[in-house]
């Protein structure tokens, strides 16, 4: 890499630089600490407008619920949606990132991943009136079998909610959102495998699966999971999709196919803000900043592992 | 890059195969399946299923789903008796991998129909021509939120591509230390930002300027540059760092400053994929609806000045034309999907360009 | 055109690395000068010192004197950028800039220094420098394609009419010819021969052949150990060097006993 055209020598206290380079230089980096300051607008914006709820008796917020009480259904909504959509999806993304880069006849594996890309291009508004308006009431279905032979697990105990706009329909939205994710991490991660392994696994006599037991899978393990926690990233923060399939009563439950349902942090704010006006306003940024600390802890989690694995690989 | 079955076969079937002496690893010499089984169980399998369902109700779901299902077991089974166990697993992993591929272009395909078929009756002229000032039922179009979402994605594009690009080059060709490193660090973090979290900000930063209750355009282009930047940033950094240095050098080498070589060699020699990485941004702010939906509100006329008042935007038309709909409901949902659509339309076109961008420049890169 | 190069005590660092220590050497006008020695002794890192381009690595710096014609290259307000002007450069992998074509990757230096020329002038100017590089019959009527489709000998002769093209007062090339096949590395030579005539032309080389057949003046570069600095053994005229060198460690290295 070259960096800065000058170099403190000895002698030269103040290196010669063009006019333009010092103009150019300046201006990138000045746009770089511009990108620093408008996150940290962001946190100071954000604390300031969420300041009042933070420190506003319990009696005038709304439901004169302490701020806590109120935020906790949502950011059990919240982790709940999205822990089903990382269920769902993340075998599924490792199938199908298999089937790309390793079972599918390579003239056709690049036709595929756009495929699958173009599943991440689809806006999430789409994929809201999608769900509410296919998906829904295509699971009425499956969610009433669940109830009737699984509903012994609190899971699916019902009763099962008649239009299908479940917490499950709600996870499996997300899930179909955040496939692609983690599938463009799996697939990047399967073809970094190293090619000698795979060969001489093959050539042993290993079978296709075998191969990918023993070479690709152990090599991707920690790209897999940092692929997940993206994935989980952005399912926590999605907004429209929940907000638009889940039919919410602000209850704290497991049961994933009734029409009781706690609402995500981010459909709530989404729902609400439109009509809110004073302290309610500060609530929902209140709980806009719990989100954004929890989708910011998950993604710190995520670099931190992908991290660590592209100091592993650098050494092999 | 991946390993087709060409190469298996190549591998494993080669006529020189050096193989060591690993007796037990080999497989074990036993019969093969012929070639034509898999189609011929898949196909028995399809009219099992069939026959079954349909004595005791059809549904065209649950025929695929135990078709599949009977399939691998049936694969399974055969492959076991006839190959061994090490082969069997082999296939049923093939059955299940591929079946997880059909199951992931399930939603691609249902959503794509979905809203085409459901939006293309109010595709029409009057759609693209008219507001929805004054109208009650039928008619009237998204014209206004069409314009709205040019406006504001064009303003956070011309925010965003500066100072994204700008920050590429500052990490490539200038940044080492620790405001690079930050920065780096930072740009990760904004990646992660939720979108309502950016509409949200947004919203803060013009409540303290302008005061409590604002909406404007410019409001939601702020939120949508905040999603935009980082995309830009990433995209442009990995094209620049592909730039081979041979050529900053040659360029230095002829007594060309750093920024002219910036601009005038390093630059042009990555512009198709800048353009691509950038018309990607573009593609996945523009079906942005959170931050739009509480930074910029909705109306029903036309409003094209982005600092005054509310905007209409094709997302948020769409959402409220589905969750509040007026009396009769029809046109409404009629309008959202089709809404929906022209959204859809916008971000594939934006896709395609990308692609061409970066088709039409690679060759060139050596 | 065509002037001396005095370099005095000049160390050359990485950093905290010293790769090259104390060079003294004075080049002659209107010669060739070749920079022979082992790998990793520091020809590269010589040669790009004198046109500045050493600076361009992060937290590489130099210490000394270098002059052209009495001029401190290194001077206080000296802009390397100028320096770069005056002394051209060919690398040892061809590097035509692949988003121009032929013509216009000769007139690069010319156009990016915002030099104002007619449409007239550029044209002569890109017949001059592709005749200086012998290369103007070969590819005179596909001018306008790009200069990556060429052939690896010629891609690296367009670089070398790019250099020419800003009319430098010296030609650095640092192994010019180790990706080229035996007969455009015959071409370089001759041209190298021709180009003498108006530039100062300092060439690294690893073909003890090849600085026997081009040069006037040989430097021998030698290093005593990994970590060491590298350093100029000896100069002289190629003659003496290839047939009674001063010392012991040089006539090992041209004879083929090195190590
Ligand atoms: N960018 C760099 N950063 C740090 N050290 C470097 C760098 N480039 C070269 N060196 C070191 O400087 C010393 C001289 O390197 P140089 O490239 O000048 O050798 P050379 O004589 O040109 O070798 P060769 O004949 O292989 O090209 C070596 O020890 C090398 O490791
Ligand atoms: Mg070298």
């Amino acid at each position: 890499m070259t960096t800065t055209e000058v170099t403190p020598t000895p002698r030269t206290a103040r290196p010669v630089t063009q006019l333009g380079d010092r103009v150019f230089a300046g201006s990138a980096k000045g746009a770089g600490i511009l990108i620093l300051v408008v996150l940290a607008g962001v946190a100071a914006f954000l604390l300031t407008e969420a300041f009042p709820a933070l420190v506003a008796p319990a009696s005038e917020l709304p439901g004169e619920h302490n701020l806590a009480v109120y935020i906790w259904p949502l950011l059990f909504g919240t982790l709940l949606s999205a822990l089903i959509a990382l269920v769902i999806a993340t075998p599924l993304a490792i199938c199908v990132a298999l089937f790309i880069s390793h079972y599918a006849p390579r003239r056709i594996a690049q036709g595929l991943g756009y495929l699958v890309d173009l599943l991440a291009a689809v806006p999430s508004i789409v994929y809201g009136l999608w769900g509410v308006g296919v998906l829904a009431p295509a699971s009425v279905g499956l969610m009433t079998w669940l109830n009737d032979y699984l509903g012994w697990i609190p899971l699916f105990a019902g009763p099962v909610s008649a239009t299908g706009r479940t917490m499950l329909v709600a996870g499996l939205v997300l899930a179909v959102m955040i496939l692609p994710i983690i599938t463009a991490v799996a697939r990047e991660v399967f073809l970094q495998a190293p090619r000698l392994h795979e060969e001489a696994a093959l050539a042993l006599g290993a079978t296709r699966w075998e191969m990918i037991k023993m070479a690709v899978l152990p090599f991707g393990r920690s790209g897999l999971i940092s692929g997940a926690m993206l994935g989980l990233g952005r399912a926590l923060g999605e907004t429209m999709a929940v907000a638009i399939v889940l039919s919410v009563s602000g209850v704290v439950t497991f049961n994933l196919v009734s029409s009781g349902n706690p609402s995500s942090i981010a459909a709530n704010i989404a729902l609400q803000f439109p009509e809110a006006s004073g302290l309610g306003v500060n609530v929902l940024i209140a709980s806009g900043l719990v989100l954004f600390l929890v989708t910011l802890a998950v993604n710190m989690l995520a670099r931190y592992i992908v991290n660590r694995r592209s100091e592993f690989s650098g050494a092999n | 890059m991946s390993t087709g079955t060409e190469r298996t076969d190549t591998v494993t079937q080669g006529p020189e195969l050096d193989l060591p002496a690993s007796p037990d690893l080999l497989p074990k010499a036993k019969g093969t399946l012929p070639k034509g089984t898999a189609w011929g169980v898949f196909v028995a399998s399809a009219l099992v299923v069939g026959g079954i369902l349909a004595a005791t109700g059809f549904s065209i779901g649950l025929w695929v789903v135990l078709t599949v299902v009977l399939f691998a077991v049936a694969t399974y089974v055969l492959s076991r008796v006839v190959e061994g166990a090490r082969k069997a697993t082999d296939r049923l992993v093939t059955v299940v991998v591929s079946a997880a591929f059909g199951v992931a272009m399930i939603p691609l395909v249902s959503v794509l129909w979905t809203v085409v078929s459901n939006g293309i009756a109010r595709f029409d002229a009057q759609f693209f021509t008219y507001s929805m000032r004054g109208v009650v039922g039928e008619g009237g179009g998204a014209y206004h939120a069409i314009l709205g979402t040019l406006i504001i994605t064009g303003l956070a594009a011309a925010m965003s591509i500066p100072i994204g690009m700008l920050t590429a080059v500052y990490l490539v060709e200038y940044g080492k230390g620790r405001l690079a490193k930050a920065i780096t660090f930072f740009v990760d973090v904004m990646t992660g930002i939720p979108s309502i979290v950016a509409g949200l900000f947004a919203y803060a930063l013009f409540a303290l300027i302008v005061g409590p209750g604002v909406r404007m355009g410019f409001a939601g282009a702020v939120a949508l540059t905040v999603l935009m930047i980082p995309i830009v940033v990433r995209s442009t950094e990995e094209m620049l760092k592909i730039v081979p240095n041979e050529l900053r050098e040659a360029s230095y080498a002829l007594g060309v400053p750093k920024w002219k070589t910036i601009l005038k060699i390093v630059i042009p020699t990555t512009a198709g994929g800048i353009a691509t990485g950038i018309t990607l941004a573009i593609a996945r702010v523009i079906g942005e609806t959170a931050p739009l939906l509480i930074a910029v509100g909705i109306t029903t006329g036309v409003n094209l000045n982005p600092f005054d008042d509310r905007m209409a935007t094709l997302p948020v038309f769409a959402y409220y034309s589905y969750v509040a709909p007026g009396i009769p409901r029809e046109p409404f949902l009629d309008r959202a999907w089709t809404a929906a659509l022209v959204l859809m339309v916008i971000v594939m076109l934006l896709n395609i360009i990308a692609r061409i961008i970066s088709r039409a420049f690679a060759p060139k890169t050596r | 055109m065509s002037k001396n190069i005095e370099a005095k005590d000049l160390n050359i660092y990485y950093g905290s690395f010293r790769a090259v220590e104390g060079v003294n050497m004075s080049i002659k006008k209107k010669t060739v000068t070749a920079l022979i020695g082992p790998s990793g002794c520091g020809k590269s890192t010589f040669l790009r010192s004198i046109n500045r381009m050493h600076e361009v690595i992060a937290g590489a710096y130099v210490e000394g004197k270098l002059e052209l014609d009495g001029q401190d290259l290194y001077g206080a307000g000296m802009d390397p950028v100028i320096v770069r002007r005056q002394i051209g450069m060919v690398f040892q992998r061809p590097n035509p800039f692949p988003t121009m074509s032929i013509y216009d990757n000769v007139i690069a230096g010319m156009k990016l220094n915002n030099k104002r020329a007619s449409r007239k002038e550029f044209d002569e100017t890109v017949e001059r420098s592709l005749r200086g590089a012998n290369l103007w019959n070969e590819v005179k009527d596909r001018l306008d394609k790009p200069g990556s489709g060429l052939s690896g000998g010629q891609q690296q002769r367009l670089c070398i009419a790019r250099a020419i093209a800003v009319q430098p007062d010296v030609l650095l090339m640092d192994e010019p010819c180790s990706a080229l096949d035996p007969i455009s590395t015959l071409a370089i030579e001759d041209l190298i021969n021709e180009l003498k005539n108006d530039y100062t032309i300092v060439i690294v080389t690893h073909n003890m052949q090849q600085a026997a057949r081009v040069s006037d003046y040989t430097g021998f570069f030698n290093i005593e150990g990994t970590g060491k600095p590298g350093k100029l053994v000896e100069m002289d005229e190629t003659k003496t060097i290839f047939s009674q060198p001063t010392q012991k460690a040089t006539e090992d290295y041209v004879s083929g006993r090195f190590g």
